[in-house]
């Protein structure tokens, strides 16, 4: 089983981002990592820069790199943006709209969790498309895993195994809203949330978290308790999704429960202290409500 | 411009054609369609019976399974589809690629449209679904300006169709798995929103809590009118403030953009609302003819006023105006 690290969805300073990455390359025992702003367009140009510099530390580092596209594409600049993404040839894109398959269709391409694959012939048709690997939609339920990776025995399925669950995308901006600011007048304010910005109930229950136009869950998904199902369901790749703790730690656990070195239940109790103050979930997987926990 | 009304019944169906539609959407009774709510929808004959009768007036009926198939039950929506085009369907309205691919290659001459439930944004995206199926309309996402809506128009090679009325979705429609979060079912897998099943109210001292799967969605002074938990639409608590932190719990009302969307080049306009009695069909139906034709005459739609029919009584231009971009 491989583990695969999934694009950091918040506001990073620029230095503190190529910083992580490059600790990732040196220290996580992860076999594939997903890079890229996917999550608004505007925060784009900050990681230009250091782009180039992250992907050739982590390929030196023998991890497979994917570059992921904007979730939600609709200016332009953002057509253009993905057009270019998709001409490159040196790194595998990773799909997270199909905005991208007009130009990628018939050549090799990975497939993100917000590409709507909910059945075996929806996959099987992304396969016969060039799909190597598909992350799948983080609401399936192990029944309707289980079932899509029997019918593909030749591609990566990937499930969402650790972090905050991406629940939603919008064209509006929440951080700006709150802010009283205009999307285009952003300030970039959600820079000051590393790991997003709580919303709770008005019975301050904890529940979502606001990250720009993404809204995500509050629970952290944990399936470190599942491996041996998730296994035997075909699921080829757990993707660990950065959160502002220690991620090189988070794969180590994972990596050692996968290797047999660690128990789930001593690495669950390892990963509630290297993420406090967080409720695991593990719901949907199961079929049950998205935040619930057994 | 084609008006496209909503129909969860056969009665509506006849309701809506009555009151001037040039089309109603409507699905089956089962989870293939977006809005699997209890007593409502067409069974086979129904819709046969339905089909007929559009068809003798004139009209059209657009299918809309518009759910994603349970993995292993792809056949339930395949079958769905197959049913559908010999009932004599004008047109389905389909989301998920692997039925779109179905449909297209089973029924090459049924005429596809890309539902909403794709997130179809922009014109690539579009011309994916026109290459890859022969879709020959999109339903557009209500995230678009009528700016953004006469670019996507001109540059794609099928239809499009746009919202003008009724509930809004907050989120990227197809995208969002909110109400599965709280409350275990989807519109993309089950064809439900925030379901009744799972809400709850409580009434206390300081007026009217309604809750989703548990989860405190908004809380009614006693004065106040208690809205339904869609969870999107709710009142929550953050660091730099309560409120409604999404959107406010308004209604898209484009009476006052017909103009635009005619000049944007949109094929046709689409009323949300399966859900909605007969008398809201009706009216909502009615008031739409009326404007469309007084634009045809070349005049100015008159205004008329929709509040009863809209969510807490408050209308908004959503999207299409973007005030907040």
């Amino acid at each position: 089983m491989q583990l695969s690290l999934g694009p950091v969805l918040y506001n990073w300073a620029p230095e503190r981002w190529r910083d992580f990455y490059f600790r990732i390359a040196d220290e996580a025992p992860v076999d594939v990592v997903s890079v890229g702003e996917i999550v608004c367009s505007k925060r784009s140009p900050f990681f230009a820069d250091h782009l180039p510099d992250v992907i050739e530390r982590l390929q030196g580092a023998g991890k497979q790199v994917l570059l992921g596209s904007l979730i939600l594409v609709s200016l332009r600049r953002e057509r253009r943006q993905i057009g270019e993404l998709c001409a490159a040839d040196d790194v595998l894109v990773e799909v997270n709209d199909l905005t991208c398959l007009k130009s990628l269709k018939g050549r090799p391409h990975a497939i993100g969790p917000f590409v709507n694959i909910y059945n075996e012939t929806c996959a099987a048709y992304h396969v016969r498309e060039g799909a190597a690997r598909i992350c799948l939609p983080p609401e399936l339920p192990l029944s309707s895993v289980a079932v899509i990776a029997a019918a593909l025995p030749d591609t990566v399925v990937e499930i969402f195994a650790f972090g905050r669950v991406p629940l939603a995308i919008s064209a509006r901006c929440y951080h700006a809203r709150l802010h009283k600011l205009s999307k285009d007048n952003c300030r970039f304010v959600c820079e000051q949330d590393p790991d997003g910005l709580a919303l709770k109930t008005l019975d301050q229950q904890d529940f979502l978290t606001i990250n720009g136009v993404q809204t995500l869950s509050h629970a952290c998904t944990s399936l470190v308790g599942e491996i041996e199902t998730l296994r035997e369901a075909g699921v080829g790749s757990l993707r660990l999704s950065p959160q502002d703790c220690d991620m090189v730690e988070i794969a180590k656990t994972f990596r050692d429960v996968l290797d047999g070195r660690s128990s789930a239940e001593a690495a669950s109790g390892r990963l509630s202290g290297l993420y406090p103050g967080v409720a695991f979930a593990n719901g949907f997987v199961r079929g049950k409500p998205g935040f619930s926990y057994a | 411009m084609e008006l496209i009304c909503p129909a969860g019944t056969p009665s509506a169906l006849r309701s809506a054609i009555d009151a001037g539609a040039d089309a109603v959407y409507c699905g089956f009774n089962d989870e293939t369609n977006a809005r699997n709510f209890p007593g409502l929808n067409f069974s086979r004959d129904e819709l046969r019976k339905g089909i007929a009768f559009a068809h003798s007036r004139g009209a059209r009926i657009l299918v809309a399974i518009n759910t994603f198939p349970r993995a292993a039950s792809v056949a339930l929506w395949q079958r769905a589809a197959d049913d559908a085009v010999d009932a004599g369907a004008d047109a389905l309205i389909v989301a998920d690629i692997g039925l779109m691919d179905y449909v297209a290659r089973r029924h090459p001459t049924q005429r596809l449209h890309v539902s909403v439930q794709a997130a179809a944004a922009n014109p690539d995206a579009i011309a994916f679904y026109v290459e890859s199926f022969g879709a020959r309309r999109v339903v557009l996402p209500r995230v678009l300006s009528v700016a953004e809506i006469a670019e996507i128009t001109r540059e794609v090679s099928c239809e499009t169709e746009v919202f003008v009325f009724g509930g809004l979705c907050v989120m990227a429609e197809g995208r969002c798995s909110l109400s599965s979060y709280a409350a275990g079912k989807s519109p993309n897998m089950q064809g439900v929103c925030s379901p009744a099943s799972h809400v709850a109210y409580e009434e206390t001292a300081q007026g009217t809590t309604s809750r989703l799967g548990g989860f405190t969605i908004n809380r009614f002074a006693p004065q106040e009118a208690a809205g339904y938990p869609t969870l999107c639409k709710g009142r929550f608590s953050t660091a730099h403030g309560d409120g409604y932190i999404f959107e406010d719990p308004v209604s898209l009302d484009a009476t006052m953009l017909l103009k635009g969307l005619r000049s944007a080049g949109v094929a046709a306009l689409k009323i949300e609302g399966r859900q909605r009695g007969r008398a809201y069909i009706e009216s909502v139906v009615r008031h739409f003819r009326r404007a469309l034709d007084t634009l045809e005459d070349g005049n100015e739609a008159d205004i008329v006023s929709l509040k009863p029919f809209t969510e807490g009584q408050a209308s908004t231009l959503g999207a299409y105006r973007k005030t907040w971009r």
